[in-house]
């Protein structure tokens, strides 16, 4: 199974995001933003980074490169997508995800090992996952305040697509404790703290984090 | 030469903590006016000639695409003299 990890100018995360997907069993392809070309990818990783300097907005400019309208057009068909901190602000400017990410309340940066609670493990990339199960995964982010407004807010609860939710104090003033969400069909995932970052204890501070790229394998050979 | 001015906004619904952290700040320099400020971003579009209606529709369909994101912010599109 082959997982393509897209690199934009500016993206940081794309060596870790290839290097979990090994690690969980399937082959990292990378894709480069300027090709309109997947090269045969099963699933596709929009991994995290200051995509175009965050420039205008974060993701917006990266949300039309070449390589997003193949993307956009294969999740639409159903191929696995996950889009981490950065690649989810690309997803909602994509509107391939609803919502937006925006500043962090209190404004800071921030860099930490974050407590989730997995609320939804029906999706392509959550399955590795019991529902109620709590991880421990980096955060690291100036804008993941996810923010939408109400009726968008009362589809995604009562819809379950809610995916994970932040565990103690609200870190960011994201709405409902919003960590990551899922399309209706639950291939497409946008998560803003990082699993990548955490797939095994040599480099990470848990493993808990490889349990998305796992996930995405079996749905794969399903 | 026309200037067509695009601006952005949040939407009122929408927190600004920029806004909030600028609101915070003034009064520490004794200036004592501000209710609340709120933070967009401004657009300067250069076009040659008077801009026509087909190209005003033109610069708001890419507000719309690109310079603002619908979901959080809105925005206005103005010529300046």
């Amino acid at each position: 199974m082959k997982i393509g990890v897209v690199t934009f100018p500016g993206t940081l995360d794309d060596r870790d995001a290839a290097r979990a997907a090994t690690h969980a069993g399937t082959m990292a392809i990378s894709l480069w933003h300027n090709d309109a070309d997947l090269k045969g990818v099963d699933a596709v990783i929009l991994p995290g980074g200051f995509s175009y300097g965050d420039y205008l907005r974060c993701g917006a400019i990266s949300r039309f490169a070449p390589v997003m309208e193949k993307i956009i057009d294969a999740a639409n068909g159903g191929m696995p997508l996950l889009g981490i901190c950065n690649g989810f602000q690309v997803l909602c400017e994509a509107h391939l995800l609803p919502g937006a990410l925006t500043r962090n309340h209190e404004l800071h940066f921030l860099c930490r090992d974050q407590k989730l609670e997995i609320t939804n493990n029906q999706t392509a990339w959550t399955s590795s996952y019991s529902v109620g199960q709590e991880i421990v995964i980096p955060l690291k982010n100036g804008e993941g305040s996810f923010q939408c407004d109400d009726a968008i807010l009362a589809a995604l609860e009562g819809e379950g697509r809610i995916i994970a939710r932040y565990v103690g104090k609200n870190p960011n003033g994201s709405r409902n404790k919003i960590a990551g969400i899922t399309n209706a069909r639950g291939n497409v995932v946008g998560l803003m703290p990082h699993p990548e970052h955490a797939i095994d204890t040599l480099t990470g501070p848990t493993a808990d984090g490889l349990g998305f790229f796992t996930s995405v394998l079996k749905a794969l050979v399903k | 030469m026309a200037k067509i001015v695009v601006d952005v906004m949040l939407k009122p619904e929408i927190l600004d903590p920029q806004g909030v952290a600028v609101s915070a700040a003034l009064p520490r320099l004794g200036f004592t006016f501000a209710k609340s400020v709120r933070q967009g971003k401004r657009f300067e579009i250069e076009v040659d000639g008077e801009p026509t209606p087909a190209q005003l529709a033109e610069v708001a369909k890419a507000a719309e695409t690109l310079l603002a994101n619908p979901v959080i912010e809105t925005f206005t599109v103005r010529v300046e003299k």
